[in-house]
């Protein structure tokens, strides 16, 4: 087999978890732990086998070659139109296939660690695996509607994951939450694929980039924003990223697989895509441009005094993306795929560490009560604090190279307004992610217990198995919230801003370092986040990624920076992050006083309360939506529904009865009087053969 | 000869067939449908149809006839029909629409056919080197309607089965139409006591 | 003319068919017995018949012989499976009469 017939099949490469998501749905109770969690690993180990294949095969073509489209068989044939369900190999699908592949196979070896004794264990890794076949579909379709298929699918199975722990009903309503804003982007979806029938008559990706050259300007601006308001519901842009954040009531491998390798990138995916239409359109690229640096800000400030270190971290990803969207509205397509490849790297390592120090701290996701944790799990806190030099943008970590790829497109691209944008949230992004792994690892401990834990002396060098006396003193899983004496359904709602500290749960025990399994992806995240950058050097010829993504974004007017431009952008960028450190350094190198005055809060006042409470937007639309909405929607369901619809509906209905009645006294059930009707039947056919046919 | 050979079947058709319509007791009727199957095999035998004049004789007339007689008198339905009509209208209606489409077929008789072409494989029914009659029904029903005749097979088989399954009584699986059962049917001509009685085993 | 000179054509036998035909129609719409209702039906199988060896003789092709053999296998499984279902019906409701039977009333 040569390289394009190993192509074609590229569509076995999601259904390898679909096939799992199955299996485990009809018969994961039998398969039970921990099977189900290898089965599912499985798969994804497969898929990224497979993905790794793909790759090779796309790299033994010549450059102007790689694509390969396969139209498998027609999925919807109407009139002229049709929609095919087929895959597109490029270099830009194969590097969501490897993304999606390689940190999910990451996330589902973790899970089987973190939702160990769990009774729905198996349900978990069918949801798992069915989120992943979806977001495969998803990238190897050739055409929007299968994109759609999988981006819906996606959405199914996030709201599945967020509210997986459904009794509770936080999880319940952020599924819901999370549910109903991805639809508000949706409609935006449609709206654009509608346009694009309209105007091409075709959905193929291929039939675009050509196609893109003969529509209008206007046209094109409409396709590409509606598209945005789509991006936006599933990237968690504003003004729709409210989903986001209450999606952390799912459990942390769910978080770190939305937020950091799959869910939220399907909108920068899309939105490359659908670039040729950013080509025509400059209007549409500055809108897009002026949302991302805008999110990008505004999450960074909301993030930089959240006291839980999911929603910090949830915060982040939203900044983070704005990044990717600024990155795509300058045209620099290349440097957003790279931005999402290592914010994949470090925010799945943050975001599995965070999970290792809840998995490990009786499901505490308090910052302010944390504190000096590198003692008690040495290993997670040496990956994350790699992570967070990556986000950071310290060189020479993965972060830096993305961030400031992008700063320096903008730069160069003359978008000054974005790019001071962009360089102040990377002041924020430092001073936010300092400040978290601070409170969390270093400085003061301030968890219950915390004297008498410190009093007894620590092995130090804590190794891969965790504390050793951590582990004679209350068993390898001490008292985590998975050990089947307690209730996994337990209400742990996240720690919103304002809101006191609560004691921990650690019930005078010790936090303790989390198993093999899970520190596993952990480390091999933090090891990508700190290598991530080799992807992409701005040296010469050592941007791979550049030259492996260029044939996708042919046509694409990106700039050339010049060197000055580079290092001016590049030079003020790491000046930033430096400052940021700095500053957190200086306010929680000790940590806190106590648990319930943070010094950047209290001397940020009034501002911290505005940010923290995330500018109340999120409680506005609540209560918007609560309010007139939901008065405004009762007086449609009496007055337009109950009267008009429903009226509309039941009318026919009545209608119809009305007429079945009357037409029933026909079937008077008298055999006869039925012959007697075929008899007229015949004479009034004759009748028409002799009067017209027979002449 | 011929045409009085011809008036005098048509007659005896038209009132076998008047006969069938208007006599009250089945078994007359009955009795009038043979009339009108010999006498329109006559007139088969007058248009060249030797073999379809036998098997109407042997089929229609005898076979069919009889089992129509044979139900008649199994089921004790051999009782005059009072001839008033329950279904308001049903009688003029029908007897209107009745001469509306005779007119109608009429004017058909009479009426010049654009499509009066023999078929393709024809074979004709006198010359050409075909034989007699039989022969020639036979080329054209094993030829050219082999197909049709092997589906008319399994037709007879279904009419076989689904005539058995209707016919035996519920309860007796399997069992064959046996000297009970004529007894049973004998007593439903006895009387309603009988009857009565056999519906409460039943 | 006298009648034995007179040449039958096709059309005698076309309109005799007919006339069968509409009595037989007439017949099933009129008469209640179900027995007879079937007798009727072969009247009209039979004109039917009639029309078809006319046919055949009209166009010199013994196709339309062929034709009513097959309307003759027909019409034996149709009586077969109609007087199953008579006695069938019979054993139920003890009467022939297709006006009592009533269950199809809208």
């Amino acid at each position: 087999m040569n390289a394009s017939d190993i192509l074609d099949y590229l569509g076995i490469i999601p259904l390898l978890p679909l096939a799992g998501a199955v299996i485990l749905l009809l018969a994961g109770r039998r398969i039970g732990e921990p099977r189900a969690g290898w089965l599912a690993t499985g798969m994804m180990a497969l898929a990224f086998l497979g993905s790794l294949v793909a790759l090779f095969a796309l790299l033994s073509l010549p450059a102007e070659g790689r694509l390969q489209v396969n139209q498998v068989f027609t999925w919807l044939p109407a009139g002229t139109f049709s929609v095919g369900m087929g895959t597109q190999a490029d270099p830009l699908s194969v590097t969501w296939l490897l993304l999606v592949t390689g940190v999910g196979l990451l996330i589902h070896l973790y899970s089987i660690g973190y939702m160990h004794g769990d009774p729905l264990f198996s349900r978990f890794f069918a949801y798992l695996n069915l989120f992943a076949a979806s977001m495969l579909i998803l990238v190897v379709a050739d055409n929007l509607l299968m994109t759609f298929l999988g981006w819906e699918g996606v959405g199914l199975c996030s709201y599945l994951l967020i509210s997986f722990w459904y009794r509770r009903n936080d999880a319940a309503n952020a599924g819901k939450k999370a549910f109903v804003t991805n639809r508000v982007g949706d409609v935006g979806f449609l709206l654009a694929m509608f346009l694009i029938i309209a105007t091409y008559g075709t959905l193929e990706y291929t039939a675009m980039a050509p196609a893109a050259e003969i529509i209008s300007a206007g046209t094109a601006t409409a396709i590409a924003l509606l598209l945005m308001v789509g991006a936006m519901g599933k990237s968690a842009q504003l003004p729709l990223h409210l989903w986001l954040t209450d999606a952390m009531e799912g459990p942390t491998p769910v978080s770190a697989l939305i937020h950091a390798a799959t869910m939220v990138t399907a909108g920068v995916f899309l939105m490359c895509r659908a670039y040729p239409f950013l080509e025509v359109s400059h209007d549409a690229s500055v809108v897009i441009m002026w949302i991302g640096a805008i999110t990008a800000l505004l999450a960074g400030t909301v993030a930089i005094v959240q006291p839980d270190i999911k929603r910090a971290l949830a915060y982040s990803t939203i900044s983070q993306l704005g990044y990717m969207f600024l990155a795509i509205g300058v045209g620099g397509y290349e440097a957003a795929v790279f931005m999402v490849l290592c914010h994949a790297f470090y925010k799945g390592c943050l975001f599995l560490g965070a999970g290792s120090v809840i998995h490990g701290n009786g499901d505490n996701q308090d910052m302010r009560i944390m504190g000096r944790y590198r003692k008690f799990l040495p290993v997670t806190a040496f990956a994350m604090v790699i992570a967070w030099l990556a986000i950071a943008g310290i060189p020479p970590f993965a972060g830096f190279w993305a961030k400031d790829e992008i700063l320096v497109e903008a730069y160069a691209h003359g978008d000054y307004g974005v790019w001071i944008v962009g360089t102040a949230a990377a002041l924020l992004t430092a001073v936010y992610m300092t400040r978290l792994i601070f409170l969390t690892f270093f400085g003061n401990a301030r968890f219950e217990g915390a004297d008498a834990a410190l009093a007894v002396p620590v092995v130090s060098g804590g190794s891969d198995e965790g504390d050793p006396a951590v582990a004679t003193a209350h068993g390898p899983h001490g008292s985590d919230g998975h050990d089947g004496d307690e209730d996994p359904f337990e209400d742990h709602p996240t720690v919103v801003f304002g809101e006191p500290p609560r004691p921990g749960r650690l019930h005078g025990h010790r936090p303790h370092e989390s198993p093999v399994l899970m520190l596993v992806p952990i480390v091999v995240l933090a090891g990508l986040s700190a290598v991530g950058g080799l992807l992409n050097l701005p040296f010469g010829k050592l941007d791979f990624l550049h030259q492996f993504l260029e044939p996708v974004f042919e046509g694409a007017k990106g700039v050339k920076a010049t060197t000055a431009q580079k290092l001016t952008a590049e030079g003020l960028s790491v000046l930033m992050a430096l400052i940021g450190v700095s500053i957190a350094l200086l306010v929680y190198r000790r940590g806190l006083r106590s648990p319930d005055r943070d010094p950047l809060v209290d001397r940020l006042r009034p501002v911290s309360t505005l940010t923290g409470s995330a500018y109340y937007w999120d409680a506005g639309v609540t209560r918007f939506v609560g309010g007139p909405g939901e008065r405004g929607a009762s007086w449609l369901n009496r007055v337009f529904d109950a009267r008009i619809v429903d009226g509309a509906v039941n009318g026919t209905a009545w209608l119809f009865q009305r007429a079945g009645r009357a037409a029933s006294r026909v079937q008077d059930g008298y055999v006869r009087r039925y012959a007697l009707g075929i008899l007229l039947g015949t004479v009034a056919v004759v009748c028409f053969v002799l009067l017209w046919a027979g002449r | 000869m011929i045409p009085a050979l011809f008036f005098l079947a048509a007659a005896a058709t038209l009132a076998g067939a008047l006969g069938v319509v208007l006599a009250r007791n089945p078994v007359h009727a009955a009795l009038f449908l043979v009339q009108t199957l010999i006498a329109v095999a006559v007139l088969f035998l007058l248009q060249d149809a030797e073999l379809v004049a036998a098997v109407q004789v042997i089929v229609y007339a005898s076979a069919i006839v009889v089992l129509f007689l044979f139900v008649i008198m199994l089921l004790g339905v051999d009782r005059a029909e009072s001839m008033e009509d329950r279904v308001p209208s049903q009688r003029p209606a029908a007897i209107a629409l009745g001469i509306i489409l005779l007119v109608e077929l009429l004017v058909l008789a009479g009426h010049e056919w654009a499509t009066g072409q023999p078929t393709a494989s024809g074979v004709p029914l006198e010359g050409g080197g075909f034989g007699g009659n039989v022969e020639r029904v036979a080329r054209v029903l094993f030829t050219d309607f082999l197909w049709a005749f092997e589906i008319t097979s399994v037709l007879l088989v279904i009419a076989v089965v689904g005539a058995v399954v209707l016919a035996r009584r519920s309860g007796q699986k399997g069992a064959p139409i046996d000297a009970a059962e004529v007894a049973d049917a004998a007593d439903a001509t006895d009387g309603d006591d009988a009857g009565a009685a056999e519906e409460a085993r039943v | 003319m006298t009648l034995a000179a007179l040449e039958i054509t096709s059309s005698y036998y076309l309109v005799l068919a007919a006339m069968v035909f509409t009595i037989g129609a007439v017949g099933v719409l009129t008469r209640r017995n179900v027995l007879v209702m079937f007798m009727c039906v072969e009247l009209m199988l039979n004109a039917v018949n009639l029309s078809f060896v006319a046919f055949a003789r009209a166009l010199d092709d013994v196709t339309g012989q062929v034709i009513v053999f097959f309307v003759l296998v027909v019409a034996a499984a149709e009586v077969a499976v109609g007087l199953a279902i008579i006695v069938a019906i019979f054993r139920r409701r003890r009467h022939a009469t297709a006006d009592d039977l009533l269950a199809l009333r809208g």
